[in-house]
């Protein structure tokens, strides 16, 4: 018997179910008995009976989905036919796979011959330890499902009980978000301890020549100052000058003067240009607004204009960020209390002057938590920078010359023909772990300042 | 209703006629008044008899919300403050306004009080804005426990401060008339007694309206007391009057605890 996880867990659904019918008939029998009072409903013990043969079961079913491989390979290792693999490296890996794939069914016949005798051990585990999986599932199920159905009874808490599972697996389901999240900043790490076995820190952080070679890393080649300048002259720099006044003058007039009809209308549009794909952006910096502005930066003279450069990356960054500030500048403003805006109006200011002395000023802590969120997140964006930005690391002051970001360089070692385990392709999870550093850091931060400001005015 | 003791002799502010409309909901109906120069008036009633909506008219914060319209003749100084010609702005200058929470700037003390000369450019400089503002400190009766924390937030000082702050920011501007919306309602006993003791010293400087729910604050610290029900002016009159021998029914009701 071969283990196949989804078919199994067909298999204790529909016997959960079978579970569910039999606990609430049972329950159903014993409350159609004169003076029998039961504490829950029919249907709570179904769910009671259910949630004990599938619970196990299924957690058995996705711990033994997860070692079940390894452990067939190490049985196929101990087997005399495995002697004659290499040590160690991509061959052996090649080798077992081939193996694998063909004792699964999934191709008609081996590619590499040394692959041929691996096939029948592989096969014969497989089938044993899907066995004893197989085997041991269905005795916790009816285990499981025995156990809940014997407890069936008028004393028994079922609705409790089952309010506590599915508390239990709601938390289960967050934990998913949060170990892959841990999981991810785990491989970023592991991979980046692994770079920097190769290059120092020191180096990427500080270092101002990138130039990544393949084959064994060449010193003063790998410094990350370029790319962080880059990253922050278009993300925090240029994208902020576009979007910060935009976005502030975008809220101050959707909160203070437009009539509601505008406001419905408005609003959406700006939710609208918040979902344009960023690939969109992308192509409109590359292929629209740069050469715009390489001809415009020609006319005045500037040298060094490039057909890629960081004026029409940061300029589109900024145009996809402004809804995201106006749209937090909106309720920092709206969160400011109506009777700050009518104090200042009592005193015979203007609408302006109250905005720009009053509601301003007081909306300035979360504007500015909305700000750092939006260059955590301008710092983080690729599709446009790679499109418009360019490849070239240069560390230049100049608008419209060429510069590279993190992002899009992890882009440009990444695709492509890479061996995985050169300095090369590693730098790409040690520029990673920086970013996503940086964007923690930033996150942080704004996430305090606005709940700090929330605090505030509660 | 008797005119009688309705006819002041120079009213800084009278009404004639006036309706206020949310939307299609009228909260005020044909409310004649006149607000004298040197007299505190009271505006007491049950909540949502309209006294705080016709409050407003007399500044037009009501302008401020975009269903409300309001119709009739107010005038200041014998000027239509609704007239085409009227500058909303020069208006709230001239007519001051304390609310029921206080509700200070954000900001140092001394930025609060200083917020209206600054905008309406009363002060000829440092020196001339310092004294204004201390003045409107030492009126409002709060110089005495701020003077050595002007630099600190407005919002850090106690509630009674604060109110006794939005106070002094009213009349930092010079106005003519200072509209004083339930001042007290937020506040405990000590607060409210120096807040009544702040009127009483007002009086005769500004032309003062104070609405309020609280009946023995009206008679504490009011000369002349209208009485709101369900949008209309029921009985206006002397404040020793309306409290001993009121002539409506629905006055004594109320004054006498009936309802409200």
């Amino acid at each position: 018997m071969t283990f196949n996880a989804p078919a199994l867990l067909f298999v204790i659904v529909g016997l959960a179910l079978i579970g569910w019918l039999a606990g609430r008939a049972r329950s159903a029998l014993l409350a159609a008995r004169a003076g029998v009072k039961l504490h829950s409903r029919p249907q709570y013990h179904g769910w009671y009976v259910a949630l004990w043969l599938f619970a196990p079961a299924a957690l058995f079913l996705a711990l033994w989905s997860s070692v079940s491989p390894a452990l067939v390979t190490s049985a196929v290792l101990e087997t005399p036919a495995a002697q004659g693999l290499p040590e160690f490296g991509f061959e052996r890996g090649a080798i077992l796979s081939d193996a694998r794939s063909t004792a699964a069914g999934r191709q008609a016949a081996v590619r590499l011959p040394a692959a041929a005798p691996l096939v029948e051990p592989y096969r014969q585990a497989a089938q044993r330890y899907g066995a004893i999986g197989i085997g041991a599932m269905l005795a916790l199920a009816l285990a499981g499902g025995l156990y809940g159905y014997s407890r069936v009874g008028p004393g028994l808490r079922a609705r409790s009980r089952v309010e506590r599972i599915v508390m239990a697996m709601l938390l289960l389901a967050s934990l998913v978000a949060i170990l892959t999240t841990f999981g991810i900043v785990m491989s970023l790490l592991f991979e980046s301890i692994r770079f920097f076995r190769l290059v120092s820190p020191a180096e990427l952080l500080f270092g101002t020549h990138w130039n990544p070679q393949s084959g064994a890393p060449q010193p003063g080649t790998f410094g990350g100052i370029p790319l962080f300048w880059g990253t922050v002259l278009i993300g925090a720099i240029i994208a902020m000058i576009v979007a910060i006044p935009i976005g502030m003058m975008t809220a101050v007039y959707l909160t203070q003067y437009a009539a509601p009809r505008v406001r419905r209308w408005v609003k959406p549009c700006l939710e609208v240009l918040a979902g344009v794909p960023t690939v969109v952006y992308g192509y409109f910096a590359a292929l629209t607004v740069a050469p715009a502005l390489r001809e415009f930066a020609a006319m005045l003279g500037v040298p060094n204009a490039s057909s890629e450069s960081a004026l029409a990356a940061g300029i589109v960054m900024g145009v996809m960020i402004i809804p995201f500030i106006s749209s937090m500048a909106d309720d920092s403003i709206n969160a400011v209390p109506q009777a700050m805006r009518d104090g200042s109006l009592a005193l015979g200011a203007t609408p302006n002057e109250t905005i720009r002395e009053v509601l301003i000023p007081a909306a300035l802590p979360g504007v500015m938590g909305g700000i750092l969120l939006a260059v955590s997140r301008a710092i983080g964006e690729t599709m446009i920078v790679v499109m418009a930005a360019g490849l070239s690391a240069n560390l230049t002051a100049n608008p419209f010359a060429s510069v590279t970001t993190v992002t899009a360089q992890i882009v440009k070692l990444l695709t492509g023909d890479q061996e995985f385990n050169s300095a090369k392709t590693l730098a790409a999870f040690a520029l990673g772990l920086v970013l996503f550093l940086v964007t923690l850091l930033l996150n942080i931060a704004a996430l305090r300042i606005v709940k700090k400001y929330r605090e505030a005015y509660e | 209703m008797t005119h009688d003791e309705l006819t002041i002799a120079n009213p800084k502010m009278k009404a004639e006629g006036v309706d206020v409309f949310y939307g299609a909901k009228q909260a005020i109906n044909n409310v004649s008044i006149d607000v004298g120069t040197d007299l505190v008036t009271a505006f007491i009633g049950p909540s949502g008899c309209g006294k705080s909506t016709f409050l407003r008219s007399l500044n037009r914060m009501n302008d401020t919300l975009a269903s409300a319209r309001v119709t009739g003749k107010i005038t200041l100084e014998g000027e239509d403050i609704y007239a085409p010609s009227m500058d909303v702005v020069q208006l709230r200058a001239r007519v001051g306004m304390v609310f029921q929470k206080p509700n200070p700037f954000p900001k140092s003390v001394y930025d609060n009080v200083a917020y209206g000369p600054r905008i309406h450019g009363l002060a000829a400089g440092k020196a001339d804005l310092d004294l204004i503002v201390e003045r409107a400190l030492v009126r409002a009766g709060l110089w005495d426990e701020v003077k050595d924390r002007l630099g600190e937030s407005g919002t850090a000082l106690s509630g009674g401060q604060q109110q006794r702050l939005c106070i002094a920011r009213a009349i930092a501007v010079n106005p003519e008339v200072i509209l004083m919306d339930e001042p007290c309602s937020a506040l405990d006993p000590i607060a409210t007694a120096k807040i009544e003791d702040l009127i009483h010293e007002l009086r005769g400087k500004y032309a003062i309206v104070i609405v309020t729910h609280n009946m023995q604050q009206a008679a504490r610290v009011s000369q002349r007391t209208a009485f709101f029900h369900l949008g209309t002016l029921v009985e206006y009159g002397k404040t020793a009057d309306i409290f001993t021998n009121p002539k409506q029914d629905r006055t004594k009701d109320y004054i006498t605890g009936r309802y409200g």
